[in-house]
């Protein structure tokens, strides 16, 4: 499978990656190779298997919505590349 | 005879007594780490200070009877993916090269209510992507048995750690062999447990489905009893279960007599190793002589494992990473034009290679249009591969082979070509997607004298036969030490 310059800039924008012209050359590469490979998988007869996301029967867990953890908002606030009167700062998003 | 020499459990007893203190363990440790570190690199962070501290604390625990437990006071390594409340965490990551968590992983905290010395964080692949620690932004770690080859991955320096003597034991992870691999390369012990028996609260997610995390040691009594206390569980993970047969040293059993082995005939064909081939069927011979049944039979399907793996592991760890934004931690970049361009950037340079790899991958299989095709023809694939396993153990109790089809291969031999490397996951990868249980014990050399690992597979939440099994065979052997420390006198 040929990957198209368009299919890896819009890779780009779903992975939120900036790719050089040499990481796209290569990525298209590596894809092309994997995609390749895993279109092995078209050799099985899948049909009327059930997609399986889980292997075991688990069913949802619910719980109470009560807080239990308490307010970590300082320390995790530590860890921000920036931030602003307790608040993560990120660059201007409106004009 | 050092300290670190010692199996966790022995060392256990020894503080127990009183004929060792916990200082004089951690310090042994400590001393070990100093001396050994500019050879093998199998730690990120090591906390000395922070060790000594708990020491205190712990054998005063220990001396008024609050500390009972076999592990009381013996240090122990954590994979960097793990959550440590304020220690650095980085998953061997660039862009998380600054980040210490606000709270400990679930796994972590059992250990440490059990009197767990936590010395420090072991090198792994870049996200736990990777067979080999060399994805790693902190350096390739060494293989203790032979310092050019690689410590296989992605818990590499977990399991060199455990192989140097570095520390008696060590959690890792598994999302597609990342415990039973690095174990095989090293001449260790250890288990990936059956999906959702370990928490993975406070786990840095790669494939959510598939990880668990388990221990690294240089016994199968070690591994048993720090299963033991690691599988408890935990309201915070959605997938843990909660079951009551986590005993695992009850199964320390030598007797294997009438226990049905089967061999997949289809694990042995192109593309396996003749020593290890030849080592892991001697083995099998062993468990047949201590009165098993050992038969061959076709599993089927095995080389569908890689691709549906890759597919699926890739979804979600595109997915996972997408938080690793330089928003709420880690690194962020320098110059940047706008939001939008500030994520791309800061994702551009945190992550490596691999990662990158990956995450587009995954975020291709996932893309409309795709999705059918890739992902959801995985997931399919994934039932069949349950299936095959489910008809298997309507058969036999364990499943044994291989752990990978090579013994640890030469530094920077699997950089260059990302599918080769894969492809050394094809004994691994199947037994994380039917979220089975599988321990990696040693079983005999190659040519080169490397370690060659044995893997026995067991049906969901039976982890107790395979550690009967791996026990009894374990008998038979005696624990060799790494040729580089034997040669060196260390």
């Amino acid at each position: 499978m040929t990957i198209a310059d368009e299919t890896i800039d819009y890779i780009g924008i779903l992975a939120k990656l900036e790719l050089s012209d040499e990481e796209k050359e290569q990525a298209k590469k590596d894809m092309s190779t994997m995609l390749e490979y895993v279109s092995k998988l078209n050799e099985l007869d899948t049909e009327g298997v059930d997609p399986m996301s889980h292997t075991f029967d688990v069913h949802n867990v619910f719980r109470e919505d009560i807080v239990t953890n308490g307010d970590d908002r300082a320390n995790m606030i530590l860890n921000a590349p920036e931030s602003k009167d307790g608040c993560y700062k990120v660059p201007k998003t409106f004009g | 005879m050092d300290l670190m020499q010692l199996t966790a459990v022995e060392l256990g007893k020894k503080i127990a007594s009183g004929e060792v203190s916990v200082v004089e363990a951690t310090q042994a440790a400590l001393d070990r780490i100093e001396k050994l570190e500019p050879d093998y690199n199998c730690f990120v962070t090591v906390d000395k200070e922070g060790s000594f501290a708990q020491a205190e604390t712990i054998q005063k625990k220990i001396d008024n009877g609050e500390l009972t437990g076999p592990l009381a006071g013996v240090p122990v390594a954590i994979k960097d993916n793990m959550c440590l409340e304020g220690m650095l965490t980085t998953c061997s990551s660039k862009i998380l090269s600054n980040f210490k968590p606000t709270y400990t992983a679930d796994a972590v905290i059992q250990l440490q209510k059990a009197g767990a010395v936590i010395i420090g964080k072991t090198n792994m692949d870049e996200f736990a992507m990777g067979s080999t620690t060399e994805t790693s932004y902190y350096g390739v770690t060494k293989n203790p048995w032979d310092i050019s080859r690689v410590p296989g991955g992605s818990s590499g320096g977990s399991a060199a750690a455990v192989a140097a003597e570095e520390v008696p034991y060590a959690l890792g992870s598994d999302t597609g062999g990342s415990i039973r691999q690095p174990a095989a390369f090293c001449g260790v012990t250890g288990i990936k447990p059956t999906y959702g028996r370990v928490s993975r609260y406070g786990l840095i997610a790669y494939g959510s489905s598939l990880d668990q995390i388990g221990p690294l040691a240089k016994d199968v009594t070690d591994c048993a009893t720090i299963l033991e206390i690691i599988s408890k569980h935990d309201k915070k993970d959605s997938t843990s279960v909660d079951r009551e047969d986590t005993d695992f040293t009850s199964a320390l059993v030598d007797d294997v007599k009438g226990m049905k082995i089967g061999i997949p005939r289809d694990y042995f064909g192109e593309g396996i190793d003749p020593d290890v081939k030849e080592q892991v069927l001697a083995a099998a011979k062993v468990l047949e002589a201590k009165g098993a049944i050992v038969e061959e039979f076709d599993l089927s399907l095995v080389e569908y494992a890689i691709p549906a793996y890759y597919i699926i592991a890739s979804a979600e760890a595109s997915s996972n990473l997408e938080r690793f934004d330089g928003v709420k931690y880690g690194y962020r970049t320098d110059s940047f034009t706008d939001l939008h361009n500030m994520y791309k950037k800061t994702r551009s340079e945190g992550f490596g290679a691999e990662v990158k790899r990956r995450i587009m991958l995954g975020s291709f299989v996932l893309s409309s249009g795709y999705y059918d095709a890739y992902y959801l023809k995985a997931l399919r694939t994934k039932a069949l591969i349950k299936q095959a396993f489910d008809r298997a153990f309507e058969t036999y109790d364990v499943i044994l082979g291989p752990v990978a089809p090579t013994t640890a291969l030469k530094l920077g031999e699997s950089l260059s070509d990302p599918l080769k490397m894969y492809l050394g996951d094809i004994y691994t990868v199947s037994v994380n997607l039917a979220g089975l249980p599988g321990i990696s014990l040693p079983c005999g050399f190659d040519k080169n004298g490397m370690p060659v690992g044995m893997q026995l597979v067991g049906n969901a939440f039976d982890e107790k036969t395979i550690i009967r099994a791996a026990y009894a065979f374990e008998r038979t052997m005696s624990y060799k030490r790494p040729t580089t420390l034997r040669e060196r006198g260390l």
